[in-house]
């Protein structure tokens, strides 16, 4: 092997033509759908659906290589996300797929489950999959999940309330979706019990109780899900039923493992939105006829060229580190420092780029009239949604000091 | 496809000079600084390292095919991972060597090259840096005119490198001064001219064991032969921008040194009853710091495949060193308060990493991938 930066053709096949789908189909829709919150571009859908089969989340994080297998699939997935968060997040984040309780399944299921669930999502309209684990008590503590599951002969009841689950209402309502929900099969024995059942549209007990009005990402839908005696087949508990010993806790062991597979594809979530961002203040520069002097030294550059070339620098830090999360991934090697690293150097600085651009554009920035300010606000997402830059740093912490939560909290 | 795992003989490379920075660098650090010297030992071992000779081909007396920016910045990471003064002074002659070897003419390449691939150390440094508060690479003020067969070269420059030691200096002059990236050119300046004054060695924060000079030049005569390049002259914005990239991996290296040891102090220095790691307010200093390394390492990566691929890279390298030089200080400076008081006396490395941190974004032309 050798360092390498350059993608494979595929990829850049890929990447080149999701680009031209973002700026000819999303860019120009963009807009209506961010003031239309709750409205989604069936006909676009549809179509992403036709030609994607199984959606962009499709094999995030799923294809894990052994050790010393070449494959660019992740890698791939990251670089197309990257294009399509460019042409439009909200609208990207309803796109059909497997999402999160795809990327569960995968990270969590036997061979029987992930032909059994995952089959649904390459069929010819599209279906959603999602993932439950936040609750009104417990976001990233995850160890403090209230939400229960009862063995009742041969089905698991399920009982409790989740929240922030994105996607909910296209995998459960407008779709036969499911969802993945974490909940403990034993309260006493913390993250060793917390197991992840799959419960599919429909199923008796389970009601969408709220979907969100958020601040970006309108078009995504985001919602609370309420379990009453909701009844599921024993069979769709994902992996084993036995609760660990302590310490060896394996149900949070897969939170983290799709985890560890997904956080680089949320930073790249970010980093299209940044992207997007930053290409629009430098366009808007140049056409005002600012030049950027890129190799003057830092003592006579203007305010401006600090500002750019800062932004541009801390955004490709965060791409490179990305890749390697992902590169890692792809080459069979644990990566969740990596990840951690990944995601939180990128939801940090693309918030930061996306309102510094909005700032150095003045009145145009912050008008509705072009895109800018709608960036900035589905750019603050990325800080929050699969774990805050600030959770994202204590796994970093934890992972560089060898401390395990009971040192580190 | 995109990889980042180094070849066989780049990770060999870095084995062995971490082994070397690790055993022999930084053990004698803190009295290099004190002493204001590096060891001549140190300068030996470091030079048997074949940088130079292993990036110049047969002909002119090395083993190599060229330098290549990745491979160099692989090593120069692993240098400055043992001590950043002497991990400089080792590499100066770079600047001259791959000059030469870059933009010089196959005469200059014969004439000048074999000096830099023998047994013993070849003092060189370059001349660029002048000594204006508003010093900037892209307008050298120092001038070039051509008189009749001979070049005369005038001007001040400062924080030059073993200037005093060196046979010749490399000076970086414009033909058109303060014109820009453009007009510049290099020349070998040897030394004995009575219009080259070389000052008292230098008094700065940091980097206190690497002799560093203010060079002035009035007048200087030098032999048309001694212009890199001859008429076509060197493409200066490509040679800073590979010394650009040679300052960002040495800046890699001493912040991976200064993260090290933060995490180290964080895990065993305990107050209130538990290790300072185990609260947030350090863990996550220490965590940025490891998360910065790493960024700061890709960025170098990255212009440095670009450079060896010959595209265009110079942009890429000036933000990877712009970002060196920011992400150094704000590591440094993390090295020194994790330790609290302890980071700032010195008996401890933080307050000399600090000191040469700040050098990142004052330094251009010390050395070159």
């Amino acid at each position: 092997m050798m360092i390498d930066f350059e993608l494979s053709k595929k990829t850049k096949g890929a990447q080149t033509m999701i680009r031209a789908f973002s700026e000819q189909a999303l860019r120009p829709i963009a807009r209506e759908y961010d003031e239309n919150e709750h409205e989604r571009p069936m006909d676009i859908i549809n179509m992403v659906h036709g030609f994607m089969k199984g959606g962009m989340g499709g094999g995030a994080g799923g294809e894990r290589k052994k050790k010393g297998e070449k494959s660019e699939a992740n890698l791939r997935t990251a670089v197309t996300i990257e294009e399509i968060f460019w042409g439009d997040a909200g609208i990207a984040l309803a796109f059909g797929g497997e999402g999160l309780g795809g990327a569960a399944v995968r990270a969590t299921g036997t061979p029987e489950q992930k032909e059994q669930f995952l089959t649904r999502f390459t069929g010819d309209t599209p279906v959603w999959g999602a993932m439950a684990i936040t609750e009104p008590e417990a976001g990233s503590d995850t160890a403090s999940l209230r939400t229960t599951a009862v063995k009742d002969g041969n089905e698991w009841v399920l009982n409790g309330e989740k929240i922030f689950v994105t996607s909910g209402k296209s995998a459960l309502e407008d779709s036969d979706g499911f969802v993945v929900v974490w909940a403990t099969i034993d309260p006493k024995a913390g993250r060793a019990g917390i197991k992840p059942f799959i419960v599919e549209h429909g199923a008796p007990g389970m009601e969408i109780t709220k979907i969100e009005d958020k601040m970006g990402i309108r078009c995504s839908d985001t919602v609370s899900l309420s379990f009453m005696d909701c009844r599921i087949p024993e069979e769709n508990i994902l992996g084993s039923a036995e609760v660990a010993d302590k310490g060896k806790s394996k149900g949070f062991k897969g939170v983290m493992a799709t985890f560890d597979a997904t956080r680089p594809m949320v930073a790249a979530m970010a980093i299209g939105v940044g992207r997007a961002a930053l290409e629009y203040l430098k366009k808007t520069l140049a056409d005002e006829g600012v030049v950027i002097r890129y190799g003057i030294s830092p003592n006579r550059m203007t305010a401006i060229e600090r500002d750019v070339t800062e932004m541009e620098a801390n955004l490709k830090a965060a791409r490179l580190l990305n890749w390697r999360a992902v590169w890692m991934l792809d080459t069979g090697q644990k990566n969740s420092l990596e990840a951690s690293m990944a995601k939180a150097k990128a939801g940090l600085v693309v918030t930061q780029i996306t309102q510094k651009c909005v700032e150095l554009l003045g009145p145009i920035g912050y008008s509705r009239e072009i895109l800018l300010e709608k960036w900035m606000r589905d750019a603050k997402i990325n800080d929050i949604f699969e774990g805050t830059g600030q959770i994202q740093m204590l796994i970093t912490a934890r992972n560089v000091l060898s401390f395990g939560r009971d040192k580190l909290k | 496809m995109v990889s980042f795992e180094p070849s066989e003989e780049q990770a060999m490379v870095k084995e062995t000079i971490a082994g070397f920075a690790n055993a022999e660098m930084e053990p004698v650090m803190r009295d290099c600084d004190e002493a204001g010297e590096v060891s001549d030992d140190l300068v030996k071992t470091g030079w048997e390292l074949e940088i130079i000779s292993s990036s110049v081909p047969e002909k002119y007396g090395g083993f190599g095919e060229g330098p290549s920016a990745l491979t160099g910045a692989i090593a120069y990471e692993e240098l400055a991972y043992g001590d950043l003064s002497t991990a400089m002074h080792i590499v100066s002659p770079t600047m001259m060597a791959y000059t030469v070897l870059l933009a010089g003419t196959d005469e200059q390449k014969e004439r000048l090259l074999p000096a830099f691939c023998g047994e013993e150390f070849k003092a060189a440094g370059a001349a660029l840096v002048e000594p204006r508060y508003s010093f900037c690479a892209s307008q050298l003020f120092a001038s070039a005119k051509r008189e009749g067969e001979e070049f005369v070269l005038s001007g001040e420059k400062c924080l030059v490198p073993l200037a005093a030691d060196s046979d010749e200096i490399l000076v970086f002059a414009s033909g058109e001064p303060g014109a820009g990236f453009a007009g510049v050119d290099a020349f070998v300046v040897p030394k004995g001219s009575l219009d080259l004054i070389i000052s008292e060695r230098e008094k700065n924060m940091g980097l206190k064991a690497l002799a560093t000079y203010e060079v002035t030049l009035k007048g200087v005569k030098v032999p048309l032969a001694n212009k890199i390049g001859a008429d076509e002259g060197v493409d200066y914005l490509n040679l800073l921008s590979r010394s650009r990239l040679a300052l960002a991996a040495l800046a890699v290296g001493m912040m991976k040194r200064a993260a090290e040891h933060s995490r180290d102090y964080a895990k065993e220095r305990v107050a209130f009853g538990e290790p300072i790691g185990s609260r947030q307010a350090i863990a996550f200093m220490v965590a940025k710091m490891f998360l910065e390394v790493d960024a700061t390492r890709m960025l170098v990566w990255e212009a440095a495949w670009k450079c060896d691929r010959g595209e265009e890279f110079a942009n890429d390298a000036a933000m990877a060193k712009n970002y060196a030089a920011c992400q150094a200080m704000e590591v440094c400076d993390g090295a020194v308060q994790v330790m609290g008081g302890h980071g700032y006396v010195r008996d401890n490395p933080p307050e000399l990493w600090f000191r040469n941190a700040r050098a990142f974004s004052t330094l251009e032309g010390i050395a070159m991938v």
